[in-house]
């Protein structure tokens, strides 16, 4: 048979089978288990208009716990079990899991999930900010949109190939086609080599560390003030941000030394997937290259949705453009910008393809999911596979959950 | 506080010209009311003394510096809009503080300044709630506290009570008005509201199609009306407007009507013949012996007063008389017009005569 034929045939008998399972059950409903005649007609109405509602529910319930439901607690009951040679597995407990923390690999996954976890929807969000906010006035505001949201069109596969290319090396004498030793292969140690290597980048680094301060002290001075209500279990969660942020702050002052004692080997062409720890960010770009649109068209709606006449108020009360937009825009459009990042965030724990197509995991660049895959599917281990699953998912589920609780509340 | 002068403003949005050289003095301390139809130009004028609109020509100087160059801020003047603006996600405080955060002034002054303000507003117990759970009318306040709090040269208000319902309106109105006798502050507020305007100005300036209609006391506007827009804008229930012509009968001039009624004047100084429009008030007209008959199609009683519609020869005429008058309607009663109060305008240019 014709596939073409095959497939309407497909959709005729899916969709009619939809609808002849909404208007026989409900006939089934009304007409044979609850009639609406005789002695109890009230009563039987009442009782069917009960039971519709989960009964049109029944098959997206069926098919979410299936595919759903049903694989979570597989997934748990895999994590504790362990493959038996020739067939059939056995009952190990936390063995399995024991086994994965003893692992350097999975701690470098988790390490990078987390570099991923700070940077990707930060930088995501500031740039799709930056973005829906400078295209807003301008006439081809649109064209620019359009552009910087094209690459949601395509895969992560897809755009991992791109940057691949990008990132690519040819030998110091031929002529490089990726991008960026192109622009490499043009700083020499000269005047610009100083600014654009190591001046430029140490502001960004300490740029970066008075953030990250800033938004310590945000969470951390509740606890020095008086007369100000803070719940007393909040403590740990200041402290524990207050921890981080020491820690990062720590980590871009060291790279601002590292940057200026370190020896460049300008005129060399670099693989720069291989470059310990820095080619995390090389993947992270590729993914806020993606994510970027998608957050700007939610928060340029938003923009749209903030009231002109709150602008206009601040103008008369002399603020200017900068304040304008800290104080009054980016407040009013908060809930949005967290559901924004939150969302991204869930997209980045589950980061895959990028690093599967990249570098799938090599030179440092590990991450959960691809841990998870490589486990499960090369090293046929699914114990640990699935202990790497359950991980990814308790790291998912609290975030989701803020998640989805704000997305409502904005709803409202 | 200080002195406003537009003096020949016009503005053009690309090739459209939606203002044409309007002339407006405002003294010092005064309350103008710029009032007119929706969409006639009076918000845009209101914006460009604001400063959020260009003026794209003339002058508007604010106590003797022309601003037109100048940004809202360095202008000095505090603003209400007609969707009180508040910050949503700023507490009353913070909201009535923020301008003169903005100035970069000691958190003491601004928390002693909005203190003070709360206290004329009577908004001291909702300082910390937030926009959203206040009422219309406190929101309103807010907004007043904020333009307040900083003690501007000018107060601009744009259509501050058009979201509040009737009896709060009405309440509001009192509010801004003695808030204005304790503060003197020279103040611009715009309304499409003829009452708003009536109660509350000094000065009010009619506009209509980016004109200035007539500028005037309120009651000098409500007498002596420039034109039959005016006439038939202030006051209410609306002008009564007859059409005829000039004409002398056994020695009197009147207005004569199509169907030959005689309208009765009091010196009128264009000749005999003239097609004009004589305006009558409702309230200048009672009921009693002597009066021109007119066939009386509906009545309305409001208690206090007595409205009466009915046509005099195909044309429309109202009385609003404060004696309580029971008919039936299609029944026809003498409606004596007070020749002292009528108007006369000419029909082909509306000017009054």
């Amino acid at each position: 048979m014709n596939p073409a034929l095959q497939g309407l045939i497909t959709i005729v008998v899916g969709v009619g089978g939809c609808v002849a399972y909404y208007y026989f059950s409900n006939q089934l409903l009304d007409k044979v288990l609850f009639p609406a005649r005789g002695p109890e007609a009230g009563r039987n109405i009442n009782r069917a208009n009960m039971i519709r509602p989960w009964l049109f529910l029944f098959p997206a319930l069926f098919a979410l716990g299936l595919y759903l439901a049903y694989p979570v607690f597989e997934t748990l009951r895999l994590s504790l079990t362990q493959r038996l040679p020739g067939g059939g597995s056995e009952w190990v407990g936390l063995q399995n899991y024991r086994n994965m923390l003893g692992e350097p690999k999975f701690w470098e996954a988790l390490r990078n999930n987390m570099l991923w976890l700070i940077v990707v929807p930060a930088a995501s969000t500031a740039f799709g900010l930056l973005a829906a906010q400078l295209t807003d006035r301008i006439r081809w505001g649109n064209i620019a949109k359009s552009l910087i949201f094209m690459p949601m069109a395509i895969s992560f596969v897809g755009a991992s190939v791109i940057f691949k290319l990008i990132y690519d090396t040819r030998a110091a004498d031929q002529p490089q086609i990726g991008v960026l030793n192109a622009l490499w292969l043009q700083f020499e140690g000269g005047f610009w080599s100083l600014v654009f290597l190591k001046i430029v980048p140490a502001l960004i680094l300490l740029a970066f560390a008075a953030i990250v301060a800033w938004v310590a002290w945000i969470f951390v001075r509740p606890m020095f003030k008086t007369g100000e209500p803070t719940g007393f279990w909040t403590v740990p969660l200041r402290l524990f941000v207050a921890g981080a942020a020491i820690y990062l702050i720590f980590l871009s002052l060291r790279s601002i030394v590292n940057i200026f004692g370190a020896e460049l080997p300008y005129g060399q062409p670099q693989t720069w997937l291989t470059i310990p720890f820095w080619n995390n960010f090389f993947l992270m770009v590729v993914l806020i290259w993606i994510q970027t649109g998608f957050a700007m068209v939610i928060l340029s709606a938003a923009l749209r949705g903030v009231p002109e006449d709150t602008v206009e108020a601040a103008i008369v009360d002399g603020a200017n453009p900068f304040q304008i937009f800290f104080r009054i825009k980016v407040p009013q459009i908060m809930p949005t910008i967290v559901v924004v990042w939150t969302t991204i965030t869930i997209v980045v724990l589950k980061v895959f393809d990028i690093v599967f197509a990249m570098t799938n995991g090599q030179w440092e660049t590990q991450v959960l999911a691809n841990y998870m895959y490589d486990k499960l599917f090369r090293a046929n281990d699914w114990g640990i596979g699935s202990a790497a699953a359950m991980v990814i998912m308790l790291l998912v589920t609290p975030i989701l959950v803020w998640n989805v609780w704000n997305a409502r509340r904005e709803l409202r | 506080m200080a002195t406003v002068q537009i003096r020949g403003v016009t503005k053009r949005y690309g090739g459209v010209q939606v203002m044409h050289g309007v002339d407006v003095d405002i003294e010092d301390g005064e309350f103008v009311v710029l009032v007119g139809p929706s969409g006639y130009g009076k918000s845009t004028l209101l914006r460009m003394i604001a400063g959020l609109e260009e003026v794209s020509g003339g002058t508007i100087s604010i106590g003797g510096r022309v601003v037109n160059d100048m940004l809202p801020k360095e202008r000095d003047i505090a603003m209400v809009f007609q969707s009180y603006a508040l910050y949503p996600h700023k507490t009353v405080a913070q909201n009535m503080g923020f301008p003169l955060l903005m100035q970069k002034r000691p958190k003491a002054e601004i928390e002693e300044k909005v203190r003070k303000a709360a206290e004329i507003l009577d908004l001291t117990k909702y300082l910390d709630r937030y926009p959203r759970q206040l009422s219309g009318g406190q929101r309103q306040r807010v907004a007043m506290g904020r333009a307040i709090v900083r003690d501007p040269q000018v107060f601009l208000f744009d259509e501050p009570l058009s979201n509040l319902d009737a009896k709060l309106r009405v309440s509001m109105r009192v509010e801004i008005k003695e808030l204005h006798q304790r503060l003197r502050t020279t103040t611009v507020y715009v309304t499409h509201d003829q009452i708003e305007a009536m109660t509350m100005a000094h000065k009010i300036v009619v506009m209509r199609d980016g004109r200035v209609e007539q500028i005037g006391r309120p009651l000098d506007l409500y007498d002596r009306p420039a034109n039959l827009f005016v006439a038939g804008f202030i006051g209410s229930p609306a002008m009564n407007f007859l059409e005829g012509r000039l004409a002398t009968r056994d020695g009197r001039r009147v207005v004569e009507t199509a169907d030959g009624t005689a309208l009765p004047l009091e010196g009128a100084a264009a000749e005999d013949g003239r097609r004009v429009t004589y305006g009558i008030r409702p309230e200048h007209i009672s009921v009693g012996e002597g009066g021109i008959p007119v066939k009386v199609s509906v009545f309305e009683p409001t208690g206090s007063e007595t409205l009466i519609f009915g046509r005099l020869g195909g044309q429309l005429i109202d009385a609003l008389v404060r004696d309580r008058i029971e008919g039936e309607p299609g029944q026809t009663l003498p409606f004596r017009i007070d020749p002292r109060r009528a108007h006369l305008f000419d029909t082909a240019t509306g000017v009054r005569l």
